[in-house]
């Protein structure tokens, strides 16, 4: 087991590696910089410019500069706001962006294993005709629409109410949360309700089901020690990386509900080409990922006896 | 009495025990049982429905998609398209016709012309001394009410006439006209004159947009009917219907093929690294990891770069590539993660010990048993391919300008959702329409293709 | 007989009761999970909720207009990216620090220039002397003094500073040397006589140097305070030292800003805020609107399509120029077909920019261009298109096509092949260029081609010059029309179509070197012509800003100069109706 976990680990930091150094290749490639302005600046401003960030140096003296840095945990600052270290922007965004995150992937599990498994008990039935059309709605209207339409729905019925039954924007308490994380999850909700029918319904036919039936164990616990459990390893194994993207992500919605998180700096970043920031972003989501693949496999092997990891 | 004389053999008498009924083989036997899935069969006829309307419906509704029809921007389908002939614009600078009169209000506010879309002429008259601060033009599309705003302040002049030419409609107007004091603030001194606005169309205009040749003489005040368009116009006047139809090819081809293709690779490579284990799988996972954290809009642009797309050309096929280059890991994930749970199956060890090699297990027995998970994945990779191409497009990545596709339509028809909303609604309609099918789809053939159902009913 | 799964179509008695079974107690159980899921959802909303709040902004209590408190509540389009003045480029840091800091001079409530921290000033051909006021004090309740603003425009001149807009201090003598590195920071041809005095040496005679002043990058520093922050100056709220009306008391970043009046601001009779909160920090403008509606903020802008909502809830609506000028220009350089004249004239004369703003971008206060300069710049007495008219444009598409026939045979061209419109990934940048492609193809015949770039992509281009026509946009650095004036000169890299005239250029020097105003405003008139007549560019719009405030709160200003929005003059007057 210990090896098991060094084996992963010592691969993880390769892998690491390998997406911050195709990363800072990739983005020294795309053509502009973070320097250039609106306003053309003269050459000589443009040097002093260069020599303040170093990017007057050769690329490859970059690279160490920037390995070296981050073999010691700094990741540098902002080329974009000035004095912001991108460990600090990390450090106060990731939080809130981690906070909504767990929210909606709570909501998109729970929702999702809930509706998925209805529409697998009801199948052809009403609930499952229901529940499949609002989820043809749910990914079929991209996430943007739904933001404004909630966002616009909830303030016409604060209007109507005449107060504020919840907050239509910013962040603090858990009421900014509600809606920007059923926003967030619901098309990951959507997908994992699918997903859990689809595996439900191939299970339902299995022949340890029968089984189990034949031998006259009891409905409940056929379905909680046998049913569920095999049916929500596709969720999870979604879920795993839903996580790590969903934590981070958001971008629009963090947008549209002025939360203060870290989705808005991965895209803001790559259109400003705030070359530290895309690094720093990127090897952050790169570690956080490679963690929630691991804890991933490692629910696989406890979830169900027969798999084994070697 | 011996034991052989208490026995006689039967005589073959009658025919050998035929079977219930022929064999069938896998795929026949999964078509015939989809055929028999009423949904299935809708879907697949919504399916011919979208693809005889991108490829014969441009066939027999022949308007140009770019067109831009800059009488009729953002009209609903069915709304009124009848526009009077009138005289070219010529700039007015306050000159009356001799039988002007004014009207009897706080500052004798007037319309010098009858108001038409080419140009609203207020003219009003300064009560005793002109104002000091000028005049202040407000502009409502309500009725104006006590203790609520005037409207949309147009300009503010110290003369004593204004033209509006802001986006006039065929509908009501409530103008005000407000005298300012020195400091440039609103005073009371206020009048109110509304009116309905008639369409009107220059000769110059006619001609351009085909309703009239060059040669014909028409008199002034003929009215035309502008050009018709079933589900109404866009932002810039651009017929829905026929950008529906062209932006049905862009996002059918790479909602349908983006999917397809990386699911494919997805499959085939997750598959492989469940079944075969190890340090492969190890080094096959590591590596799907390493796409998906890459920067999605940062290695598009390098995509963009890299294919030498040329400045405003559609680069549909390098974002094809480039779309099944950095999504396959999700599918390649979940179809491992199937694999690991589905190698350990009896029947997998009973068919080694056969003699099946690997490559066959696979293809034969590990693939079909995940396909309800592929095809979950299939379905909703549809709708995530469209918007992604439309966020693409956006961004410049995707088709260029005028180029339709219907996510980008719907980015676009998301501003006006309030006021206009028929163009967010239809290419949002046409996205669900093909989401549900190949949903319906996918659902029909899980249950076709699934192994377990086989010789039962 | 076997046992049927619960989807089975044909199935018995036996069956169905056996499936039925299965299913309603798989109902039950889940039901019983779900139960306990939700109470578990709500120990997390509870955890969530103190996690939450460790990161919070103020927009929990975020009232638009609070006459209780004297505070309005306010957004901003994005986070501050720098509130170092000698480093500030952008507007919405400009318009943090127009509340925050004061300058030598400000703009007044009529847009003249008035007295700020200094109480008068004097420009001559060779100086310009600013003596400051006794009880200008910083926030910490030390006097401002002239070796405050030395240390700015020296720390802005440094090199190692690299601040972008270090080009506004080369009016002051050996301002480029000190920048350039040539000569050491103290060879700036800035003095003190006395705490109170400031006397500025200039590079050349410059008339019109006090209206440079206003800029950020000239406020002041003081010099013990910046050397305290150890390099994060300007990085947080206590990073900074405040002159001006407001002090910034928090700052959460990317989430909400907190002005309070500065009890040590000279000018403090004039403030009648006490609190100005930024509560949220969203670039989307319908969320704005959004919380406009529902009462949290007091001010939004507001785009075409909102017009409607705005008239039919009756919110007082208004609307000013935002200073900009949008134009088409040409690539001139050698292997670019955009460099024949008759093919740009050809353009000129079908494109009907009044076609263009008042059926397709349909925004009051956006006027169609006519002029390289914009409607408010003043002239000597009276506005200078008043003074000096810009030349008229009838449209012809007949003489049009037969420029481009011409041109056609100039360039000896058999087809035209497509010509590149380069332009940005904004929403409004995509209708002006599809609709200049459609009409150049309708009335022409030419192809264009959209190249649509993302920001940085597309400032590379236009350095590197890889475009034939590109949809451009300027704003005034400062309020003499030599801003806008010296765009196509030679020497100006912001002329990035490399546009050549000797003749522009002349006026354009004229313009810059003479301290008789008559004399520069006859170049600038005579500018106008040059430019029209040889199609250097093609003006569509000035860009107007339409928005929408809370019918309690007066006394905004939106200025073409300086910051955008100035709330400095803002009072709540609770007699007007609510919202």
């Amino acid at each position: 087991m210990w090896r098991y976990m060094l084996k992963r680990l010592a691969l993880s930091v390769v892998t690491i590696w390998f997406i911050a150094t195709a990363t800072f290749f990739g983005m020294h490639a795309v053509p502009g910089d973070p320097l250039t302005s609106d306003k053309a600046t003269s050459a000589k401003i443009r040097a002093n410019l260069e020599a303040k960030y170093g990017l007057d140096k050769p690329l490859t003296t970059q690279y160490l500069v920037f390995l070296r840095n981050l073999s010691q945990g700094d990741l540098g600052i902002s080329f974009t706001q000035e004095n912001r270290r991108v460990n600090d922007i990390i450090r106060e965004h990731f939080p809130v962006s981690a906070t909504l995150g767990i929210l909606a992937v709570v909501f998109a599990g729970l929702g999702g294993v809930l509706w998925g498994a209805l529409t697998a008990l009801y199948r052809n039935r009403l609930p499952d005709t229901i529940i499949m059309f609002l989820v043809i709605l749910g990914i079929s209207v991209p996430s943007f629409v739904i933001a404004a339409i909630g966002q616009l729905s909830l303030v016409n019925l604060n209007n109507l109410a005449g107060t504020s039954i919840l907050p239509v924007g910013g962040w603090g308490t858990v009421q900014h949360m509600i809606l920007p994380a059923m926003v967030l999850g619901l098309s990951t909700m959507a997908y994992l309700t699918r997903l859990m029918r689809s595996s439900m319904l191939e299970i339902v036919n299995s022949d340890y089901i029968r089984t189990a039936n034949a031998k006259g164990l009891p409905s409940t616990q056929i379905f909680s020690r046998h049913q569920l459990p095999n049916a929500v390893l596709p969720v999870v194994t979604v879920l795993g990386p839903a996580i790590a993207s969903i934590t981070t992500g958001g971008f629009v919605v963090e947008i549209v509900f002025a939360i203060p998180g870290l989705g808005r700096y991965f895209v803001q970043a790559v259109q400003q080409l705030d070359y530290t920031v895309i690094m720093g972003t990127t090897v952050f989501f790169g570690a956080f990922l490679v963690f929630m693949v691991i804890v991933v496999d490692l629910f696989y092997g406890w979830i169900d006896p027969r798999v084994r990891l070697d | 009495m011996r034991a052989a004389d208490a026995f006689t053999p039967l005589a073959q008498d009658q025919a050998a025990a035929i079977s219930s009924r022929p064999s069938l083989s896998y795929w026949q036997d999964a078509w015939r049982r989809l055929q028999q899935n009423k949904r299935a069969i809708f879907s697949l006829y919504l399916i011919i429905g979208l693809l005889a309307f991108t490829f014969i419906g441009p066939m027999i509704w022949t308007v140009d998609p770019s067109s831009q029809d800059v009488d009729q921007i953002s009209i609903a389908p069915g709304a009124d398209r009848s526009a009077i002939l009138v005289k070219d614009y010529e700039p007015w600078y306050g000159e009356l016709s001799e039988d002007f009169v004014a009207n009897d209000n706080a500052v004798g506010l007037t319309f010098a012309v009858a108001p038409s879309t080419q140009s609203v002429r207020l003219s009003w008259q300064a009560q005793g001394e002109r104002a000091a601060g000028g005049y202040r033009i407000y502009r409502n599309l309500f009725p104006i009410t006590a203790g609520r705003s005037l409207g949309l302040p147009l300009a503010e002049t110290q003369n004593l006439y204004f033209e509006d030419r802001l986006d006039l409609r065929p509908i009501d107007y409530y103008y005000s006209v407000v005298a300012l004091d020195e400091r440039g603030e609103d005073s009371d001194l206020v009048a109110t004159l509304s009116t309905t606005v008639t369409r009107v169309i220059t000769r110059r205009e006619a001609e351009r947009r085909g309703l009239l040749d060059a040669a014909e003489q028409v008199a002034y005040g003929h009215e035309f009917q502008l050009k018709l368009h079933p589900l109404g116009t866009d932002y810039l006047g651009r017929d829905m219907l026929s950008r529906l139809m062209h932006g049905a090819r862009v996002s059918l081809f790479i909602g349908l093929f983006a999917p397809i293709l990386y699911i494919l690779f997805g499959v085939l490579y997750g598959s492989v690294a469940g079944f075969v284990g190890g340090l492969t799988d190890q080094l096959m996972m590591r590596f799907a990891d390493f796409v998906v954290a890459l920067p999605f809009l940062l290695f598009m642009i390098l995509f963009k770069v890299i294919f030498g797309i040329g400045p405003g050309e559609s680069g549909i096929m390098p974002m094809l590539v480039a779309m099944v280059v950095l999504l396959w890991p999700a599918a390649a994930r979940l179809v491992r993660g199937q694999v690991l749970q589905i190698r350990e199956e009896g029947y997998i060890g009973a068919s080694r010990l056969l003699g099946a090699k690997t490559p066959y297990l696979l293809l034969r027995h590990m693939i079909p048993n995940t396909m309800g998970v592929i095809l979950v994945t299939v379905t909703f990779a549809v709708p995530s391919a469209i918007f992604t191409e439309a966020f693409l497009s956006f961004i410049g990545m995707g088709v260029a300008p005028p180029t339709p596709s219907w996510g980008s339509m719907c980015n676009e028809g998301i501003k006006t959702m309030l006021t206009h909303p028929h163009e967010l609604i239809f290419p949002a309609l046409f996205i669900s329409v093909t989401v549900l099918a190949f949903n319906l789809l996918g659902d029909g053939l899980r249950d076709a293709l699934d192994a377990r159902m086989r010789n039962r009913e | 007989m076997s046992i049927a799964e619960p989807h089975s179509e044909s199935s018995s008695n036996d069956h169905s009761s056996a499936a039925s079974a299965l299913s309603s107690a798989a109902l039950r159980q889940l039901f019983i999970y779900f139960g306990a899921a939700i109470a578990g959802c709500t120990l997390l909303m509870f955890a969530l909720h103190y996690l939450a709040s460790a990161f919070s902004s103020d927009s929990t209590t975020a009232i638009a207009v609070d006459p209780e408190n004297n505070s309005i509540s306010i957004y901003l389009k994005e986070e501050p990216p720098s509130l170092n003045s000698t480093v500030t480029t952008d507007s919405v840091s400009a318009m943090v620090l127009n509340h925050v800091m004061e300058g030598l001079l400000r703009m007044s409530v009529d847009d003249k220039l008035e007295a700020g921290i200094a109480e008068r000033w004097e420009v001559t051909p060779t100086h310009a002397t600013f003596w400051l006021r006794d009880n200008a004090l910083w926030s910490d309740g030390q006097p401002i003094t002239a070796a405050d603003f030395i240390f700015s425009w020296t720390t802005a001149l440094r090199p190692e500073t690299a601040s972008e807009y270090a080009f506004l201090l080369y009016s002051i003598k050996n301002g480029r040397a000190v920048n350039e590195g040539a000569m050491p920071a103290e060879a700036l041809g800035v003095s003190a006589p006395d705490p109170h005095t400031l006397v500025v040496e200039l590079e050349q005679p410059m008339a019109f140097f006090d209206k440079t002043v206003v800029f950020p990058t000239f406020f002041p520093i003081r010099e013990d305070f910046y050397n305290a922050t150890n390099g994060r100056f300007g990085a947080d709220a206590h990073e900074l030292l405040f002159s001006g009306p407001f002090k910034l008391t928090s700052w959460v970043h990317g989430s909400s800003l907190l002005f309070e009046k500065n009890p040590n601001y000279w000018d403090k009779e004039r403030i009648k805020l006490d609190q100005i909160n930024v509560a949220y920090i969203t670039q989307d403008a319908n969320a704005a609107i959004n919380f406009f509606k529902d009462g949290k903020v007091a001010f939004t802008t507001l785009g075409a399509e909102n017009l409607i909502e705005a008239q039919r809830q009756g919110w007082p609506i208004k609307r000013n120029q935002d200073g900009t000028l949008f134009f088409l220009e040409f690539n001139h350089r050698d292997e670019r077909l955009t460099r024949n004249w008759n093919l740009r004239r050809a353009m000129q004369l079908v494109l009907d920019m009044d076609e263009l703003v008042y059926k397709v971008t349909k925004l009051p206060g956006f006027k169609p261009g006519v002029s390289i300069f914009p409607e408010w710049l003043m002239g000597t007495n009276a506005p200078l298109r008043e003074e000096y008219p810009p030349p008229q444009l009838r449209l012809d598409t007949a003489k049009a096509r037969e420029h481009l026939a011409l041109a056609k045979e100039e360039l000896g061209l058999d087809e035209w092949p497509p010509i590149v419109l380069l332009t940005s990934d904004s929403p409004v940048s995509n209708i002006q260029s599809e609709w200049v492609q459609e009409a150049l193809k309708s009335k022409l015949g030419l192809t264009i081609k959209i190249d649509k770039q993302i920001f940085k992509q597309r400032l590379a281009k236009m350095t590197a010059g890889e475009f034939d026509i590109l949809l451009a946009g300027w704003g005034p650095d400062y309020n003499d029309p030599l801003t806008f004036g010296d765009l196509f000169a030679s020497w100006n890299l912001n002329n990035r179509g490399r546009y050549m005239s000797d003749e522009n250029d002349r006026l354009v020097r004229e313009a810059q070197g003479s301290t008789d105003t008559k004399t520069r405003m006859d170049a600038f008139g005579k500018i106008q012509h040059v430019l029209f007549d040889d199609v250097a560019l093609l003006p569509m719009f000035e860009r107007g800003v339409t928005y929408a405030v809370h019918p309690q709160l007066k006394g905004l200003k939106r200025r073409v100069i300086g910051a955008d929005t100035d709330y400095t003059n803002a009072y709540i007057d609770t007699s007007a109706g609510g919202q």
